[in-house]
């Protein structure tokens, strides 16, 4: 609110790097260079501190979309230039009404790609390195260069992956943490009026394994509903997606495109068919594309405000300007507006950072399948599609790995076999690997009476 | 090339999934006014020209400086010198084809000495890091012309928004945990009749398996009260002696083992929530002796004379009730046994509806209007909704700003709690005071920091001592405000963009309940109020 006409408001220097112009940064630095009464203990006023947002600080934002896109303008406009982005995606028209880097010429290019360009041009000197990758496709080789690393995820096994891979980047000396081994992750999240922000520092503070039970599993409509009981039109959605499709093959050996107009045309008629069978009222396209596409309504308010917040914490944590989220913080403005904001603990065995050997205690007669079972279903783990291996005579030998269809065949019959009968003994390791962890995790086998 | 209406459905289908296509209707019909451009104010408009704003007009007298650029995504470096209304105009106008954004290089005080008049065409007005003298102004036209008015600010880390609305209705509010709407503790006569139906004690295993929980809760809740004088569980004890009662009735294998009934598991879990009493809400009890509610004229908005309708029936066909809601949540049950229950209650819902159209026209009527000036439509909705209705009513700026009507109990209560954001509001409106008296803001320039804070120190003790607010503000808080120096950073105003663009959008569609009256966001902890002021 400083007047237009007045000289530069804070005092100092014509930054360097060419594109600067008088008064720039003059909203940053005034956190940066001077001193205050509630900034961080470590905090010291200084001049540098721009300079190391501008030319030295790195930041990984993972996702370009309702949140990347936000976070990408709000890192650019507080100082940060060394940005990567990494997205997979390709734009689509319904990600228009709040991922504001794309245009509706943008339809089909790579999110990474068009949200970098769009930046860089917007923001002089900024230089966001875009990846149109999956996060998988990179190891901690390349992870391990960064400052910060912000999450703008719509997915929690990607969310776990990263947090695994984050974890598996701390070094330990005489059991020990080496701070400078720790990488900073800000994780923001949102659905509908609803978002989260998060800042994990791992190894030390709470992980998203850590609270994984606030993430209640996705629950699915049983399969006795959907085949002889529906009772909503979201039953008889599924019907024609689970059972009608794959036996009718409508459009040849395709599997079911959700952004396929006429895919979701012919679940649409075939869920009204069965809906009039059973005089179920509802099913409209809408319905019908949201609950095959597993669709969460988004707008680009709620975006803007947990991105915001994400990007605060990262100017925070980059500068030591201020005392960092500690550590979780919920927003929801259906009714007003609420945040709420709380320490998430650790978990004492957590199964990604509490490098305790996971418990599995089984009956030495229970069935392999009770193990995999466990593994998917409890509450604290949710595997999605878990491959177990041990040792065995000194030999590494895989017990069920669903992944790799010729193995699945291969080892599916020890399912049924007790852990007995596989030759496992009290005090087993199991090594587990899935795709929520980029590490596999290490189990030990209990045999109970 | 204008949008059809199928890509736009394709562009909106994620917000269209929260707030209908009569939602996306009301807010392609409204023009909304920013009054400066800032980070804050521009961020605000993105998220309101991203989901289609009718259209927007941004009132700033401001000249684009190296500073507003740095800050704000819609200013470029190579706008400095222009006028900030028309720069930032360009660049949220490129954001959605759809939107039709205008301009005016003018002073809001200017407009307001000119042509006071400008403001009445707008749908709402939001006003951005406004000195308090043209706040308060603006503040009095609005409220006058009543056009609802949204007052933002980022202030170093601190976001503040206050809304100034006279009355604001709500229908769809979309509360997020509804208790269900199942009359089991006083059955309508179809209800009862349905019930009669079944015979628990008579049918094959299928069957009794997949009987809805509400109807086992129903003949449960007859046996009960046959044995209980008439009185239907009240406290844990005899809940607990109702749950174990109906899990006696689960049927049992030839071993004495019992069945996997999952149907009579839900019933017991839901015996908490489904033998509450079925009453009229509070809130609404309270818009049902409203003035409004009861002194329908002709010119009365539709909100107050359905509303007045079901006060009406509740009176008479309700028995005390509201209109029924008609749905029932998803339970274990076959297709046949679910629909016909779930017609039960929709077909009683459309009764009940019909009853209160007929007061409804009878209304319309008496005050010689059209029975068909509101729709069946609207009034099957409104019954649907009449136990969610909300009314949002808040204090003009002049009432919150005078000594004789200060609220003087939320400030000194919200004071006596160390961690409360009431400060912040107490250090703005000393930040507003030392604008006024010196023409600027503390701290702007780093030669300034130190003495200004003897400076403001003055304007926060004149302002406590001029209310009477016999509360105690740290010298920390003058300290920091003097550091802040007014700044603008881009992630507070992105926040606060976030914030102020849903609440403006839940006042043009009229769904969801706004804030009421003020919010602050401490960006430092990561907390926020409200507050009502």
């Amino acid at each position: 609110m400083a007047d237009a006409e007045e000289p530069m408001a804070v005092d100092g220097g014509q930054m360097d790097g060419g594109c600067d112009w008088d008064g720039r940064w003059n909203h940053v630095r005034k956190f940066l260079e001077r001193p205050g009464p509630f900034t961080h203990p470590d905090f010291e006023p200084s001049t540098e501190s721009l300079q190391f947002l501008l030319e030295t600080c790195k930041i990984l934002v993972i996702g370009a979309g309702g949140l990347g896109c936000e976070l990408l303008k709000d890192l650019a406009l507080s100082g940060f230039r060394l940005i990567h982005v990494v997205d997979m995606d390709t734009i689509d028209v319904s990600n228009l009404n709040r991922q504001f880097l794309f245009r509706p010429k943008d339809v089909g290019r790579p999110k990474a790609d068009v949200a970098a360009d769009f930046v860089n041009s917007r923001i002089p000197g900024c230089k966001v390195v875009p990846h149109f990758k999956k996060i998988q496709d990179f190891d901690d080789s390349f992870y391990r260069q960064f400052h910060i690393i912000v999450c703008g995820l719509d997915s929690i096994i990607a969310r776990r992956w990263m947090n695994g891979m984050l974890i598996s980047l701390l070094t330990y000396e005489d059991g020990v943490l080496d701070p400078s081994s720790i990488i900073p992750l800000i994780d923001g999240g949102t659905e509908g009026f609803k978002g989260n922000a998060r800042v994990i520092l791992p190894g030390m503070t709470a992980c998203i394994d850590c609270t994984l039970e606030l993430y209640p599993p996705q629950i699915n409509f049983p399969m006795c509903t959907i085949a002889s009981m529906p009772r909503l039109p979201e039953h008889c959605i599924e019907y024609a997606r689970i059972l009608q499709w794959p036996k009718e093959k409508p459009f040849g050996d395709n599997s079911l495109d959700g952004d396929s107009p006429e895919h979701i045309q012919w679940v649409f008629d075939r869920a009204q068919e069965r809906a009039a069978e059973f005089n179920i009222t509802g099913v409209t396209y809408r319905l019908t594309q949201g609950v095959v596409k597993r669709i969460i309504p988004a707008v680009a308010s709620t975006n803007a405000v947990i991105a915001a917040a994400c990007a605060t914490e990262v100017f925070k944590i980059a500068t030591s300007a201020y005392i960092p989220l500690n550590n979780y913080l919920v927003f929801n403005d259906v009714d007003g507006l609420y945040t709420y904001t709380f320490e998430a603990e650790r978990k004492e065995n957590c199964s990604a950072c509490s490098q305790v050997p996971q418990d599995l205690q089984f009956s030495p007669s229970a069935k392999l399948q009770e193990v995999l079972e466990y593994l998917t279903e409890n509450a604290s783990l949710q595997m999605k599609s878990p491959a177990i291996t041990t040792t065995l005579e000194g030999k590494n030998k895989t017990l069920y790995l669903q992944s790799v269809k010729s193995i699945e065949e291969r080892t599916r019959p020890n399912l049924c076999k007790t852990l007995k009968e596989l030759g496992l003994s009290d005090g087993q390791e199991l090594a587990v690997a899935d795709v929520t962890t980029p590490q596999t995790v290490l189990f030990k086998l209990n045999f109970t009476t | 090339m204008a949008a059809t209406k199928a890509s736009k459905e394709q562009k909106y289908d994620r917000q269209l999934r929260l707030w209908g296509d009569h939602g996306q209707e009301a807010l392609e019909n409204a023009h909304v006014c920013l009054i400066n451009a800032t980070a804050t104010g521009t961020e605000i408009l993105k998220n309101l020209v991203l989901p289609g704003i009718g259209a927007f007009t941004i009132v700033d007298g401001h000249t684009v400086s190296g500073e507003d650029v740095g800050n704000n995504f819609f200013l470029s470096n190579n706008s400095i010198g222009k006028n900030r209304a028309q720069a930032a105009t360009e660049l949220l106008q490129e954001l959605n084809s759809d939107v039709s954004g205008n301009f005016f290089e003018e002073c809001p005080d200017k407009l307001l000495d000119n042509d006071p008049e400008f403001f009445q065409r707008f749908t709402l007005v939001i006003g951005v890091q406004l000195p308090e003298s043209t706040c308060l102004r603006l503040g009095s036209v609005l409220w006058s012309a009543s056009v609802p008015f949204l007052v933002c600010k980022t202030y170093g880390l601190i976001g503040y928004m206050r809304l100034v609305v006279q009355e604001h209705t709500v229908i769809e509010s979309h509360p997020d945990n509804a208790l269900e709407d199942l009359r089991l503790d006083q059955p309508f006569a179809e209800l009862k009749n349905h019930i009669k139906t079944y015979d628990l004690d008579s049918m094959d295993k299928k069957d009794h398996s997949h009987t809805p929980w509400v109807i086992v809760v129903a003949k449960y809740l007859e046996k009960w009260l046959s044995e209980h004088n008439c009185q239907p569980p009240k406290n844990y004890k005899e809940k607990e002696a109702f749950r174990q009662l109906i899990r006696e009735g689960i049927l049992k294998k030839e071993n004495g083992v019992p069945e996997d009934e999952e149907n009579f598991e839900e019933a017991i879990k839901n015996v908490n929530t489904a033998l509450n009493a079925t009453k009229v809400p509070t809130a609404v009890e309270d818009l049902f002796n409203s003035e409004q509610c009861n002194n329908i004229t002709a010119p009365t908005l539709p909100f107050w004379v359905m509303l007045r309708a079901v006060k009406e029936f509740v009176l008479n066909e309700g028995h005390g009730s509201l209109p029924v809601r008609g749905t029932i949540p998803d339970m274990i049950a076959d297709s046949k046994k679910f629909i016909s229950l779930q017609n039960v209650y929709r077909e009683k819902a459309m009764q009940d509806a019909a009853a209160v159209f007929k007061h409804v026209e009878s209304l319309l009527q008496s005050v010689g209007k059209p029975p068909e000036s509101i729709s069946e439509k609207d009034i099957k909705l409104f019954c649907k909704n009449s136990s969610f209705l909300r009314v949002v009513r808040c204090r003009s700026l002049a009432e919150e700003y005078s000594v004789d009507s200060v609220n003087k109990d939320e400030i000194t209560s919200c004071m006596d709690n160390p961690d409360s954001e009431m400060v912040f509001y107490l250090m703005l409106r000393a930040v507003d005071r030392f604008y006024q008296q010196h023409s600027r803001y503390p701290g702007v320039y780093n030669y300034q920091v130190e003495e200004d804070i003897s400076k403001l120190k003055l304007c926060v003790n004149s302002l406590l001592q001029e209310y009477s607010l016999n509360v105690n503000i740290k010298d920390d808080y003058v300290h920091e405000f003097c550091r802040y120096g007014a700044a603008e950073p881009h992630t507070v105003a992105a926040f606060l963009g976030g914030s102020a663009a849903q609440e403006a959008i839940k006042i043009i569609s009229h769904q969801f309940v706004p804030f009421s009256n003020t919010f602050i966001y401490n960006a430092m902890s990561q907390t926020s109020a409200t507050l009502q002021l």
